[in-house]
């Protein structure tokens, strides 16, 4: 690693002034993305502004029809927690299927956001359930938020603090893990929420997370595993490595989008 | 250099750290405790395993100086040669190693699978909580047995 600076802030303001402080600095959430890639000398960072010592940034509850996660909300706090369990079980679901033990102890739903790695299993479920992101600046849209392969709308000095899942009267992940990473090979998420059904693929997309329009329109008209097993994806879309091949990832799409629907239930 | 404190397996510790300086070399290289190993540079072989604030983590994917205020534990502090932890005694039992480089790291994470789901431990849940730790060496199946022997010992013996 190169060396850099560390500030641990312990207010969200203070937080910012650092980030204005050191231009091209990093938030550190649970490095579990971060650590090995500054470990790899793939980035060089200034400094580093850890956000473990801020309070309030990982909390998990309903108000009303929605369910407001903490960025700093670890992937076991989330798969653990009840409050998840009872509003989108499956949401638990996926945070419980992420990586493995140690790294759910550590690794947040904000840095997995935030981080948009296009094998990552939290943006599909926030695309597909119309997720809305707080900023300590704005709140944008799952649509306005996701850009591309690691890239989000996020502003170089802006800390996500909130996401805020609408209640989905259903909702289904499925994923085929890769053997050795355990990120999304492909990932399927099927929503029915109060805007219509939504379809979302992660690991696939060679522009990282995607609706599939025409699944949507099927399972609105019967939401049922048969609805998507017929409609095939254009492989020019989808993304082709030493893991999977496009045409795999498309059948693998068919295959757990009925998954993630029969899940849903 | 910056200072940062934690309590290690009970003792006070507080020392000056580059903010770039790993938990694990922190360990290893400033407080000499070398049963902690690494064995990859991705995160993914759970040779590092400890727990902090009573969490199993990766020691490799963490800055020491971000445990500021924490409560480690390490393979040394779980028990001691004349005296082993009943996970410990599980995997000597059941010649549950053979190299031993991933050893530190399995129990570890073993005991935390056991504060997590309990004493009674079926197959397919320790083979799927194990996920985070690799081994080149046993094929698995005694470290598995050992781990659910280890988990009812646990509940006989209060680490
Ligand atoms: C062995 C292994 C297996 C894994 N398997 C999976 C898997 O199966 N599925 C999966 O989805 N992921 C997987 N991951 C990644 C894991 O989920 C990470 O925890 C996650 O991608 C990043 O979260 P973090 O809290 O660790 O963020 P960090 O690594 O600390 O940060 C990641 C990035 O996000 C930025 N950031 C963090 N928090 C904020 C914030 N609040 N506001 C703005 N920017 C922020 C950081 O600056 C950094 O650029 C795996 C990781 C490892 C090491
Ligand atoms: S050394 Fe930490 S996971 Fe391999
Ligand atoms: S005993 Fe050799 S790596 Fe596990």
């Amino acid at each position: 690693m190169y060396a850099f600076d560390y500030r641990r802030p312990s207010t969200l303001n203070e937080a910012d002034l650092a980030l204005k402080a050191m231009p091209g600095a990093k938030l550190l959430a649970g490095g579990q993305t971060l650590i090995p890639t500054l470990k790899q000398r793939l980035n060089r960072l200034p400094g580093l502004i850890d956000l473990g010592a801020i309070t309030g940034l990982d909390g998990i509850s309903r108000k009303d029809g929605t369910l407001v996660v903490g960025a700093m909300a670890t992937h076991y706090a989330v798969a653990n927690s009840a409050e998840v369990k009872t509003a989108i079980p499956q949401l638990a679901n996926l945070a419980e299927n992420i990586g493995d033990p140690q790294v759910r102890n550590r690794g947040t739903i904000g840095g997995s956001l935030a981080n948009n790695d296009p094998a990552a299993d939290y943006p599909a479920a926030a695309l597909a359930l119309g997720a809305s992101f707080k900023t300590n600046k704005r709140s944008l849209t799952a649509e306005q938020f996701f850009k591309g392969l690691f890239e989000t709308a996020l502003e170089e000095n802006e800390i996500l603090t909130e996401i805020h899942f609408p209640v989905a009267k259903r909702f289904g992940y499925a994923k085929f893990a890769n053997p050795a990473s355990r990120y999304a090979l492909v990932g399927v998420a099927v929503a029915e929420t109060a805007g219509g059904v939504r379809v979302t693929v992660t690991g696939a997309g060679a522009d990282g997370v995607f609706r599939v329009p025409a699944m949507e329109s099927a399972l609105a008209k019967s939401f049922a595993a048969n609805s998507v097993s017929g409609i095939a994806v254009d492989t020019k879309m989808l993304g082709s490595d030493m893991h999977a091949a496009a045409d795999y990832r498309a059948h693998l799409i068919g295959v757990l989008a009925a998954r993630a629907v029969t899940l849903a239930g | 250099m910056s200072k940062v404190s934690m309590t290690v397996n009970g003792q006070s510790v507080s020392e000056d750290v580059e903010p770039r300086m790993l938990l694990v070399q922190f360990l290893r290289e400033q407080l000499l405790l070398t049963g902690t190993h690494v064995g990859c540079d991705t995160s993914q072989c759970g040779a590092c395993v400890v727990h902090v604030n009573g969490r199993a983590i990766k020691s490799c994917t963490a800055l020491a100086i971000a445990c500021e205020g924490a409560t480690v534990t390490t393979i040394e502090g779980i028990g001691s040669e004349s005296n082993l932890h009943p996970m410990q005694e599980a995997f000597r039992e059941h010649h549950a190693l053979q190299c031993g480089y991933c050893t530190p790291g399995m129990i570890m994470a073993s005991i935390d699978i056991v504060n997590r789901k309990g004493h009674k431990l079926d197959e397919q849940t320790i083979r799927e909580e194990l996920e985070g730790n690799i081994c080149r060496c046993t094929g698995y199946h005694n470290i598995v047995k050992a781990v659910g022997a280890g988990a009812a010992a646990m509940a006989k013996t209060p680490a």
